[in-house]
């Protein structure tokens, strides 16, 4: 319990630093940019709106720092992350949400596959140590781990879009269709694939490398010569002994794991103009749209917190050790 | 660590030989390259030939020559950057860990908050508040972002260190905290300073990269990420100058693997439980 409650702690913390950066950073850069963009949407805003943006970004106020604070937290607990620029007159909230699904499911479903595909081969690797599997596989997952997202994603967009014409080349669905019936499942999944592919193989490459790590460390542990000296079948010991201690350390490693993999799926989504955050912030950047640039910032990192603490209740349920953990 | 150990290490000489080309192509830059990296004076769009290797881009540059030229500041880039996460890293986590106490717990909070803060999204809205585009922001931003993870690291290592015998033995005769910090915890981890040192630069190298990608360093100059940026605008892949796409990216890759290499290699060295039996 103490080790949830301070992980709780560290999401709690996390949220107000994120949430305290994004108020910070407007008024804390010289020459604030925020002016420039808010200069151009003169006369395009309603004077509410505009009004209203001056006072998120600490613009032309005659309130004190921390009254403005206070009306900021005040927005950011009712949901208010105001309008968007690029997308007026839509709100960010609107925008959020309309993207949130498209990132969730791709980003979701690939983790969980180069996790698992990842830590299925680690354990191969590290239990044929030696082998010519893990001779090979390790400089290629070390390769696979280094590549640029955004580059591996334009090559096989090129080849399997643009040559050979298998796979949608952009886009989240087409639009004849609607998400129900099949013909719109499919339509999602060919959408899908390609960026779905991308996240997979690259983020594949650093579960295998750190499973075989932790894999090769337990199998030098007694309790793994016992279970051999036992004569237990080497399947058994593989897997029931050694790769079930040897995930532990991975769970704890998802933290900093899933914060490198959802940046490179913004980017992957950029080039397959996926309809997601990623995409979202491409277009808010583009536009120096900064209200809808900070408020997928927040969203993102708010979604990864929530998956890190997740991630560390499976590991109590999993690991025993940590429950006891000062009672013993 | 033992040096005798890691020359004998396949991985390591691999990753010290891909290092160690790139380090050469961005030393003799002016040497190797045909053309000024930036001079638009050849015809757009060509194919590779005699005269352009590999070709040109659609603003008429030789591709080979600024293939060449971005070696530098990725490796600019990739080096300073890993210098300062890892500098960070070091006071932060031998202090929090060797210190201990209440000094330790707000060091190691601030240092998980920061591991958990999705890094790229928090560098994109940094950068675009950034005016002065260029590597040295990229730097800053990086380093500000990414010091965490060594910091981890270090504590943990540290921590271990501070209950040996020699460092209780050190104690007890009365040296004072920094002699110990620096004459015996320090030097014993060398091996996962260095280790974390080319882990930290794969993570600035391909976060730079990114960056760039998306038009937050400077485009007008010459790097393996803008070079990727303006591919990708000018849609090389569909006119057909695929060399101007495939190899800056493959580069990034090729060299983040060396720094992977000797990342894993000198792990490898300094962890006997890692090594080959």
């Amino acid at each position: 319990m103490r080790y949830l409650l301070r992980r709780l702690l560290v999401l709690l913390l996390t949220g107000w630093t994120a949430l305290t950066i994004n108020f910070v950073l407007p008024r804390l850069m010289p020459g604030n940019p925020a002016e420039v963009m808010l200069a151009r949407f003169q006369g395009k805003l309603n004077p509410t709106a505009l009004a209203a943006l001056t006072i998120e970004f600490g613009l032309h106020t005659h309130q004190s720092l921390l009254a403005q604070y206070a009306a900021y937290w005040g927005h950011m607990l009712t949901g208010d992350f105001g309008l968007s620029l690029t997308y007026y007159p839509s709100s960010v909230g609107q925008m959020l949400a309309q993207a949130f699904p498209w990132t969730l499911g791709l980003v979701g479903f690939s983790t969980v596959l180069a996790f698992a595909a990842g830590t299925a081969l680690g354990v191969m690797a590290a239990w044929r140590r030696g082998s010519r599997l893990d001779g090979v596989l390790m400089p290629v997952s070390l390769f696979l781990n280094s590549m640029p997202y955004f580059w591996f994603a334009l090559l096989i967009l090129y080849v399997f879009a643009f040559v050979l014409g298998w796979f949608p080349v952009s886009g989240g669905m087409s639009l004849t269709h609607h998400v129900a019936g099949w013909a719109g499942w499919l339509s999602l999944i060919q959408h899908a694939a390609l960026p779905a592919a991308t996240i997979t193989v690259t983020a594949m490459g650093g579960w295998i490398l750190t499973m075989r790590n932790n894999m090769v460390a337990v199998l030098g542990e007694d309790f793994v010569k016992f279970a051999r000296a036992k004569g237990l079948p080497d399947r058994w010991v593989e897997y029931r002994y050694a790769a079930r201690n040897a995930i532990l350390p991975n769970f704890t490693g998802f933290a900093m794991a899933l914060g490198f993999v959802v940046g490179g799926a913004l980017l992957t989504e950029i080039v397959f103009s996926y309809p997601g955050l990623g995409y979202l912030l491409y277009e808010a950047v583009l536009n120096l749209d900064y209200p809808l640039m900070q408020a997928i910032f927040l969203f993102i990192a708010l979604a990864v917190l929530i998956a890190n603490f997740l991630a560390d209740v499976a590991y109590v349920l999993l690991d025993p050790r940590v429950r006891t953990e000062g009672n013993p | 660590m033992s040096l005798r150990m890691l020359l004998r290490n396949r991985r390591a000489l691999i990753g010290a030989a891909i290092f160690a080309f790139f380090l050469l192509l961005a030393l003799l830059a002016p040497v190797l390259a045909p053309y000024s990296p930036t001079d638009i004076n050849f015809p757009p769009m060509l194919g590779p030939s005699p005269r352009h290797l590999l070709g040109t881009t659609a603003n008429g540059q030789d591709v080979l020559s600024q293939l060449i030229w971005g070696a530098r500041p990725t490796l600019v880039v990739g080096l300073v950057t890993a210098s300062i996460t890892t500098a960070l890293g070091l006071v932060v986590g031998v202090f929090g860990g060797y210190v201990g106490g209440w000094v330790d717990e707000i060091l190691s909070t601030v240092t998980n908050v920061f591991l958990v803060m999705p890094g790229l999204p928090l560098m994109i809205i940094v950068a675009a508040y950034i005016t002065v585009k260029g590597i040295t922001p990229i730097i800053f931003v990086v380093a500000v972002t990414g010091w965490a993870w060594g910091a981890r690291v270090l504590r943990s290592q540290a921590l271990t260190l501070r209950h040996q015998a020699f460092v209780e033995a050190a104690q007890m005769s009365g040296e004072s905290r920094w002699r110990i910090v620096l004459t015996h915890i320090v030097p014993n981890m060398l091996g996962i300073i260095v280790a974390n040192f080319f882990g930290a630069a794969l993570y600035a190298v391909l976060s730079e990269a990114g960056l760039e990608f998306l038009g937050l360093g400077n485009v007008n100059t010459v790097t393996w990420g803008t070079m990727l940026y303006w591919a990708e605008n000018d849609e090389a892949l569909l006119m057909g100058l695929w060399q101007w796409m495939v190899l800056p990216g493959l580069c990034i890759a090729l060299l983040g693997t060396a720094f992977g290499l000797l990342n894993f290699a000198v792990d490898q060295v300094v962890n006997p439980r890692l090594r080959r039996t």
